[in-house]
């Protein structure tokens, strides 16, 4: 008898024919434990995380996107590909497309700029103010960068504190030193 | 508010496959199933956020399953004579099937729902329309059915 696993693939592919899979998602492993990554047609759209929550993150994709969400590991699979190579050093860019559409107004505004700190590189929040044309938005500028709703593919770890530290991160300050330690090897 | 709809597959997928298994066979019940589940995904941001989504998905699938059945018996070509049957070990389930398959459509509906599915009565009253008492009162009557028609095996 045909188990429920795959009436689920049966039902993910049909919902992709036929234009129903608005969000689809799958989790990865990473040197940070498990990642939620969710894409819609556009592009990803969020990743995620475990101390953001993986619960809390599908249920905000369901109000904010749309309810019609599936786990559908295959539609993630260059997303996983690209940020494994990007942990083992081998990708400083990433390729897949991003979807925006949860940061709005100002937040998206630095989260559009934050792309043009290249790998390796960081600025301060302050420089980040000034790029947006915003230069004396340095704290909202920090909130921007914390509900970055694709960290990692768009870099807000690169973001530091003017002297230098590196500053809170949604993943976990570890993470962060994590990320610009890893970067500064190449 | 509605919660991501995989975990709506993950919560009731089960259900609905026994649902369509009472009345269907085999592929015909996956592809009711899967039937089901499509249209759902479909009308799923249009569904009330306080309805009651499991008997919203037996509404559904009892659609399905008939608009499956109604396909193969357009398909269906008829036989001169009927297969013989295999009686086997471990056929047992099948005749269940079989003996749920031919009670009276009432009560198949209201056994496969109330004892398959486990929605209460008032849910299947719903579904079939008349009272809960009537709705108990069917599935009563198939389970009694059912003790005579189905072939229990004695162990030795």
């Amino acid at each position: 008898m045909t188990s429920l696993a795959t009436l689920h693939d049966r039902l993910v592919r049909s919902a992709a024919d036929e234009g129903l899979l608005d969000v689809a998602y799958r989790t990865v492993d990473s040197p940070f434990g498990p990642l939620l990554l969710a894409r819609t047609p556009v592009g990803l759209v969020r990743l995620a995380f475990a101390v953001q929550g993986h619960d809390a993150a599908l249920q905000e994709l369901a109000e904010a996107v749309s309810p019609r969400v599936l786990e559908a590991p295959g539609a993630l699979d260059d997303v996983a590909r690209e940020l494994d190579e990007y942990f083992a050093g081998r990708r400083h860019a990433f390729d897949v497309p991003v979807d925006l559409r949860l940061a709005r107004g100002f937040r998206r505004a630095v989260v559009e700029h934050l792309s043009q700190i290249g790998y390796g590189h960081t600025a301060s929040y302050t420089q980040v103010a000034a790029l947006t044309g915003s230069p004396r938005a340095v704290r909202a500028v920090g909130t921007a960068c914390a509900l970055n709703p694709v960290p990692v593919v768009v870099p807000c770890h690169r973001v530091v504190r003017s002297d230098g530290s590196p500053g809170r991160y949604a993943g976990g300050d570890e993470a962060k030193r994590a990320l610009l330690a890893l970067e500064a090897r190449a | 508010m509605h919660e991501p709809f995989e975990r709506v597959v993950a919560r009731h997928g089960a259900t609905v496959l026994r649902v369509c298994r009472s009345v269907l066979r085999g592929p015909d019940a996956e592809d009711a199933w899967s039937e089901t589940f499509l249209a759902a995904l479909r009308a799923y941001p249009d569904l009330p956020p306080d309805a009651n989504v499991e008997a919203w998905l037996v509404t559904i699938a009892r659609r399905k399953a008939v608009d499956v059945v109604r396909r193969a018996a357009r398909s269906a070509v008829p036989v001169d004579e009927l297969p013989e049957r295999v009686a086997v070990d471990g056929a047992r389930d099948l005749d269940l099937w079989d003996a749920v398959a031919a009670l009276p459509p009432k009560q198949r509906h209201a056994v496969a729902y109330h004892h398959l599915a486990g929605l209460p009565y008032d849910e299947i009253a719903t579904l079939l329309g008349g009272t809960p008492a009537a709705a108990r009162r069917a599935a009563a009557d198939g389970v009694a059915t059912l003790r005579r028609t189905y072939p229990t095996k004695e162990e030795p």
